[in-house]
């Protein structure tokens, strides 16, 4: 089959749609891909199809977003959406600079951020989000944290502490040298140690204030981890050294601990840049709640279109609400006066007059956000295991260092010991491989909220999926026609979605993609829409609606949801159907090769069934009640299967909390109640597998590696004790442990794709310098 | 031996300048975007047109 020239996604109807790019006629997939390329074509952007490394996302089809207030001084900051690669960053901005009245864009790349001036003038805050919008991609203004500065600073200060680290690191070692092979006269040997003590003083008193810092934290705590043995290596061989350097006496070690530090922080900065960038992907969340100026108990108009400003009760109007991005729930909640809404859900239908609750930093939505400042704060048994190790290493090191030196009555030994056993390759072996993993995750559309989660995922037997939803597209589609009347399905689709295109409602978005002709609609909640279209007057809606106006009732049962009408008589009836998601089929077969799956829903027992049936899910449960799926999930784990729990977040707080690991669909997540180990940011189940995949092999990695480093200690110790280790056998016993773990860590953590080919196997061409 | 006593504190200076230069890059923002040079070069339209 061919694959969508734009997105990579099979083409399902070759001929239907296409584009003329790069010098010939294209197969493309979907009104939204070829919508997408004619824009990007006629603008002469065709360059993006020769530099992108990956294939762009599929492009929904259109509808129309949340309104967009327009900011009074024509700047704003933009989260840039749906970006699969760099060169996609560059079309949009690209775009931008040629959209009429932009004066200023600037793209960064790396956090995917985009700031735009213009003059209000010309240009539009609505009309940029649309050129943005008319290649692909989506924006979503924001308002930049106050965090994002101290977030700067901190990278900042971050990768500042490692260059001294590293810069300092080399230097010294180029002093050291001389003295480990040759005979130096002792003026310049002093030379040389002065020189390596004024520069060891940065990287000590700067570089590595993080681990006297942790040290001092884990001694308030009375918790000795791995930051107090580092601190006391670190301290111990600098003071021993600086001693030496001022007495002329003794051995100096400043090689050894600013290689150390260097080391240390290199990991640690890339730890930090993981962190920073999951906490950022989270902030997409942080948009949703505008509005810091109303108060509790005040009661606010909102329109058609526009978000909830706060998390409050409706008081008059009757509407419906577009939830998903916070609860995962695609179809639109209907509200009544007396219904809750969640600040940052899109009202649909009509006016509404809402009594605000919750405000800012209480609401909802605010909640989720705040889950990013969990990630990485628990540790996987393991790396807890590597702390218990520390803390006896630490007791003993510090006994061995005293006795040895006592017993050769050489303080020089027992520094020895310190600086030797500093625990360098101990504190590498996890963190550097969980933070590859995570990282390759991200870009496989997983986001590790607690690095735990890997360890359970490595032992799942089990995969309890809870919500049909996850498994389906979550939007209608129209699955079949079945015509009433004298219009054939043509010209009744026609109808249809010229009547549905006036509205915001999920079930309109069936319709979408379809020709339309411009109509004077009249909405009635709850029931339909009316409309004249081309002279006729036209129901679109429920049964009885419709019947209304032809004034006969329909005589047939036709398992249909939505009925078209017009005055003379039925037209057409409409049956919608929840699609599955592409990537589910493929990817509960994989996943039932490892693990039995589970489909444990609330929904009805008919959908449910439909649903296992379609995927071949032999074990399923329908009409559950959140109880129930909690219980169904204890009997499993009292049978001693490991469960891996994939939901939306909402309401399944006790059953994702109880689970050995949980999985949450990143687009929707209640936030208070989120309990997820993982969320699915791309909100794929494929991410899901990979998860699976990867947690194997980097736990296999941090296991080798905590054996490397205890062997490593375990033969450095007695040698530093019996007073064999000076500072030229400490410097490479460092060196060698810490790069064989490094080493080990940088083994490849790929996830196997082969099985991917089917749905995305690649059309686009690699760069071209021609 | 005695330029030893020149060329050391030298190299110790040098680093210290060193070390200012690539603090005055890093507040200048030249780090903040470490994705976007290695993209410009493939986005940069130099074919004959």
């Amino acid at each position: 089959m061919t694959s969508c020239f734009h997105c990579g996604l099979p083409v399902l109807e070759p001929g239907r749609h296409r584009a003329f790019l790069l010098g010939a006629e294209r197969e493309l997939c979907c009104v939204g891909c070829e919508a997408v390329a004619s824009t990007i074509a006629a603008g002469g952007f065709e360059r993006y199809y020769e530099v992108r490394t990956r294939n762009a996302s599929r492009v929904p089809a259109p509808s129309d977003g949340p309104l967009i207030e327009e900011p009074p001084n024509g700047e704003a900051s933009l989260i840039l959406e749906r970006i699969t690669c760099g060169a996609c960053l560059w079309l949009i901005e690209e775009v931008l600079r040629r959209t009429a009245g932009v004066r200023e864009v600037h793209v960064n790349f790396a956090t995917r951020r985009a700031q735009v001036a213009w003059d209000p003038a010309v240009a539009t805050l609505a009309g940029i989000v649309a050129a943005i919008r008319g290649v692909g991609y989506d924006a979503c203004p924001y308002e930049p944290r106050r965090q994002e500065d101290a977030e700067r600073r901190e990278r900042r200060t971050a990768l500042w502490r490692v260059f001294v680290a590293a810069f300092g690191a080399m230097q010294v070692m180029m002093y050291a040298f001389p003295a480990y092979v040759d005979e130096v006269s002792a003026d310049s040997l002093q030379v040389m140690r002065w020189a390596s003590l004024l520069i060891t003083l940065p990287v000590l008193f700067f570089s590595c204030q993080p681990f006297f810092a942790g040290a001092r934290r884990e001694l308030a705590a009375g918790a000795i981890g791995l930051e107090t043995p580092i601190a006391l290596g670190l301290a111990a061989g600098f003071a021993a050294s600086a001693w030496a350097t001022l007495t002329a006496r003794g051995e100096v070690y400043f090689d050894s601990i600013s290689m150390l530090a260097f080391l240390l922080l290199s990991a640690r900065y890339a730890e930090g840049e993981l962190r920073r960038r999951a906490v950022r992907s989270l902030d997409r969340l942080l948009t949703l709640v505008p509005r810091k100026d109303l108060a509790p108990g005040t009661s606010a108009v909102v329109a058609p279109g526009e978000r909830f400003p706060a998390d409050g009760v409706l008081l008059s109007g009757r509407s419906s609400a577009d939830e998903s991005l916070l609860t995962g729930e695609s179809r639109a909640v209907a509200k009544r006066p007396g219904d809750a809404v969640v600040g940052g859900s899109v009202n649909l239908e009509q006016p509404v007059t809402m009594k605000v609750t919750r405000v800012g930093s209480d609401t909802q939505a605010a909640a989720i956000a705040r889950l990013a400042e969990r990630a990485g704060a628990s540790k996987p048994r393991l790396v807890e295991a590597a702390d218990r190790v520390a803390r006896v290493l630490t007791y003993v090191v510090i006994a061995v260092a005293a006795l040895s030196g006592l017993y050769w009555e050489n303080v020089w030994v027992g520094v020895a010991v310190l600086v030797v056993t500093c625990p360098c390759a101990l504190a590498l072996s996890a963190p550097v491989v969980l933070t590859r993993a995570a990282s390759r995750l991200l870009g496989h559309g997983a986001l590790l909220t607690r690095a735990s989660a890997l360890e359970a995922l490595e032992r799942a037997t089990d995969v309890v999926i809870d919500k049909t939803g996850t498994l389906t597209e979550g939007r209608l589609a129209v699955a079949r026609a079945t015509i009433l009347g004298r219009l054939d399905e043509q010209a009744c689709l026609s109808l249809a979605a010229s009547l549905e295109a006036t509205s915001r409602h999920p079930i309109a978005r069936a319709f979408s993609g379809m020709e339309t002709r411009p109509v004077e609609a009249h909405h009635a909640v709850g029931e339909g829409i009316e409309g004249r279209v081309d002279g006729r007057l036209v129901r679109i809606g429920r049964r009885d609606f419709c019947a209304a106006l032809c004034g006969s009732s329909l005589e047939k049962d036709i398992p249909a949801s939505v009925f078209l009408a017009d005055e003379s008589g039925w037209l057409a009836a409409f049956e919608l159907e929840d699609r599955l998601r592409p990537d589910a089929v493929a990817a509960i077969a994989r996943m039932k090769e490892r693990v039995t799956v589970h489909l444990a829903s609330g929904d009805r027992e008919e959908i449910v069934e439909d649903v296992a049936g379609r995927l071949g899910i032999a074990r399923w449960q329908g009409a559950m009640t959140p109880q129930a799926k909690h219980d169904y999930v204890e009997r499993l784990q009292r049978e001693g299967r490991v469960v891996a729990m994939i939901g939306d977040g909402l309401n399944d707080a006790p059953v994702l909390a109880l689970a050995d690991v949980s999985f949450a669909m990143g687009a929707g997540a209640d936030a208070a109640q989120l309990r997820a180990d993982v969320v699915l940011t791309g909100n794929s189940l494929q991410a899901v597998l990979d998860a699976f995949q990867l947690s194997r092999k980097a736990m296999s990695l941090v296991r080798q590696n905590l054996a490397w480093a205890l062997a490593y200690n375990a033969l450095a110790l007695p040698l530093a004790a019996l007073g064999h280790i000076g500072p030229w056998e400490a410097a490479i016993f460092m060196a060698a442990s810490s790069a064989a773990v490094l080493a080990n860590a940088a083994r490849p953590l790929e996830i196997d794709t082969a099985w991917k080919a089917s749905t995305s196997s690649s059309p686009s061409r690699s760069p071209s310098y021609s | 031996m005695e330029s030893l006593y020149l060329l050391v504190p030298l190299s110790v200076a040098l680093v210290f300048l060193i070390g200012w230069l690539f603090w005055r890059a890093l507040e200048s923002g030249q780090f903040d975007d470490l994705e976007r040079p290695a993209q410009d070069v493939l986005a940069d339209d130099d074919r004959p047109k």
